[in-house]
């Protein structure tokens, strides 16, 4: 087995027990024992033991990727209708501050179809070299060809890092990508950063519904890719003074083509603000009592440019479309202001919302479990505050 | 047609949990269950199979307790089961984990359709399908919150965006993953339990596999974890107090400074 514990070495201290996920360690006669049904060699336990007892021994790659041919830090920049879209500049801020500390430079990699104010735009964001391969067959995303051109030009010009959003594109594309490379990848990354030794990506994020974070590395393979939610990172300022190189790419035909074929793309109306970009998102759950009610919801979230969310009570009673539902089994979403109406907070909203930067909850139970996120909490009547609230926004903002 | 549908045995979530006093996790009586999101590519996966005919497959990788989740989509209503589990393949990430899936995919040969949940609840990567359909080289379409029309050679599905959905033909054999608003998963019947209780679960192993075996398990994996720690707590919160009017104008006060 690859893990095992140095007997001599363990005091039965139990601090293995405490991080094991799998509830995979038992002390016996005052020793660790592991149970190798249970344990997945996730290797929490390695760090967290105190005196080097646990060893989990990780092979070295047989067919080894020359590390050093591997340089620069690459954002997958999203276009949907030939706009780029908000998080590649969020991704690219924080690539500006990977390449610094790696001594390397920035590129986004821009596929669609006449793109030429984004391509200056990204430039004046912070890519100091944009691939762009612009084909009619591009125009939208479809998962084969975005693939194959993707993959064509990481094997060509090998940069050390990529970057995606956790879009529903980038983590379609980019996982696809990441089997035909052979790379490593890690999804919906709170934290990047460079390990200032072994100048490798440190990629953590949460696992268990957010109840732990995992710092999760891949130092023997490239490119390095990890995708990021929305508004994880402050998008970088654009400016016009940064100069940058265009490089154009043209691809062979075969790699263009797609075995799926995208027939029409429908907007829904409702989703005016779509939630995932939304800087405040105002949300209804069964406390809104009737569909109509959520008319106060929208009211509120139309005056302050937000997006409506909504549980899955409100969602499962059929008051509002599943595209708005947040939580386990809708979206995930962390936008500045998260105002919960009517919700009482049940685990599965919350792993949906609690990365919020402020939440707001009003709600007419005191001892409704969203209060125990919230930063702010309201206990009475949203029928009452929620107009006085719409009110008093209009007047405050006309000014 | 024939419909393959992979799953994974999770944690309830609810109940994985971290001790506020001792920071570490609760786990005492974690149940585990299929993982939600399959719940619907089972579902899926037996009306279409209830209004085409052919059959369905259940497919799993994990630990041998992970034969229970496959008996339990048999009670709902699938056919057959086969149970990916060995020693070799602990440790796998998303990379050699739809690797190993792949290759029983593989091996199983005959089918239309490969049904994934979007994304599991525990790892929430949503990696796994794509990387199935990478491997295999199968078309996909992802997020898919309805099947329009399916003939025996291509469907029309719609796929969820940010803003909406498009819609989408694809060609069969593909790989569809799909979201909560697809359908409404049955519950098992009386029937469908006896069944589960009887059937024949296939294991399959390293050897059952034409496997690289560079490629599977921890030493396949590209990634691997260094930490695991628990996120920083949530600064307790502070309740308003007042008349409507007053709580109001606080309200404002918090908000206006966010807005641009």
């Amino acid at each position: 087995m690859p893990i095992g514990i140095i007997i001599e070495k363990c005091t039965g201290c139990t601090l293995c027990i405490k991080v094991c996920p799998f509830d995979a360690i038992r002390i016996m006669d005052k020793k660790a024992v592991l149970d190798l049904d249970k344990c997945n060699l996730c290797g929490a336990c390695v760090p967290a033991c105190k005196f080097k007892a646990i060893l989990l021994e990780k092979e070295e790659a047989k067919t080894k990727v020359n590390v050093s041919d591997y340089k620069g830090v690459w954002v997958f920049a999203e276009q949907k209708k030939g706009k780029v879209q908000p998080v590649a500049y969020e991704l690219i801020a924080k690539a500006r501050d990977l390449a610094a500390t790696l001594g390397t430079e920035v590129a986004a990699v821009l596929l669609g179809d006449r793109l030429e104010e984004e391509i200056q735009e990204l430039i004046w964001r912070g890519a100091d070299k944009v691939y762009v391969v612009e084909k009619r067959e591009l125009a939208n995303f479809q998962d084969e060809p975005y693939t194959h051109i993707l993959v064509e030009l990481i094997k060509k010009y090998k940069p050390e890092i990529v970057l995606c959003g956790a879009t529903s594109i980038g983590r379609s594309l980019i996982s696809r990508v990441a089997v035909q490379i052979r790379a490593g990848l890690t999804a919906d990354c709170t934290g990047l950063d460079i390990d200032p030794q072994k100048k490798i990506l440190l990629q953590t994020r949460p696992a268990f519904g957010g109840n732990i974070m995992a710092t999760i590395i891949s130092p023997d393979y490239r490119p390095q890719m990890a995708t990021v939610r929305h508004k994880v990172f402050a998008e970088s300022v654009s400016d016009m003074k940064r100069k940058g190189k265009i490089i154009r790419e043209n691809f062979d035909n075969a790699l263009l083509a797609s075995h799926t074929q995208l027939l029409d793309i429908i907007d829904e109306i409702e989703a005016t603000v779509n939630m995932a970009e939304a800087d405040i998102i105002v949300s209804g759950g069964r406390g809104m009592q009737a569909p109509e009610n959520f008319k106060l919801i929208k009211d509120l979230a139309q005056v302050l440019g937000a997006a409506v969310g909504s549980s899955r009570a409100a969602v499962d009673s059929g008051w509002m479309p599943y595209s708005h539902q947040v939580g386990q089994t809708g979206r995930t979403v962390s936008p500045k202001i998260y105002i919960a109406c009517g919700i009482s907070g049940q685990i599965q909203h919350l792993v949906g919302m609690q990365s919020s930067k402020i939440i707001i909850a009003i709600n007419k139970d005191p001892d409704a479990p969203i209060f125990k996120v919230a930063n702010y909490g309201v206990v009475g009547d949203l029928f009452q505050i929620l107009p006085l609230l719409t009110r008093k926004f209009q007047e405050v903002l006309k000014k | 047609m024939n419909i393959i549908v992979c799953i994974k045995q999770v944690p309830e979530t609810t109940e994985v949990r971290i001790n506020p006093e001792t920071n570490t996790l609760i786990r005492e009586g974690v149940k585990s269950m299929i993982n939600p999101f399959d719940m619907y590519a089972i579902e899926e996966g037996i009306r279409l199979k209830e209004n085409l005919g052919g059959k369905t497959t259940v497919i799993t990788m994990g630990p041998p307790q992970a034969e229970s989740a496959l008996r339990d989509a048999i009670a709902m209503g699938i056919d057959e089961a086969i149970l990916l589990s060995d020693r070799a393949f602990a440790g796998s990430d998303t990379w050699a984990t739809s690797y190993t899936l792949a290759k029983a995919i593989e091996k199983i040969k005959d089918f239309d359709l490969v049904i994934c949940g979007k994304q599991a609840s525990d790892g929430d990567t949503a990696q796994v399908g794509p990387g199935i359909a990478s491997h295999l080289n199968l078309p996909q379409v992802t997020y898919v919150k309805k099947i329009e029309e399916i003939k025996e050679k291509t469907c029309r599905v719609q796929r969820m965006t940010e803003e909406g959905y498009e819609i989408i033909q694809a060609p069969l054999p593909a790989l569809l993953t799909v979201v909560k608003e697809i359908n409404t998963p049955r519950l098992p019947s009386l029937r469908g339990m006896m069944r589960a209780k009887q059937a024949k679960v296939l294991h399959w192993m390293t050897k059952d596999l034409d496997l690289n075996s560079e490629f599977i398990g921890l030493n396949g994996s590209p990634t691997q974890v260094v930490k695991i720690f628990t996120p920083p707590q949530r600064p307790s919160g502070k309740m308003l107090q007042g008349e409507p009017q007053e709580i109001a104008e606080k309200l404002v006060e918090i908000i206006k400074p966010e807005l641009h």
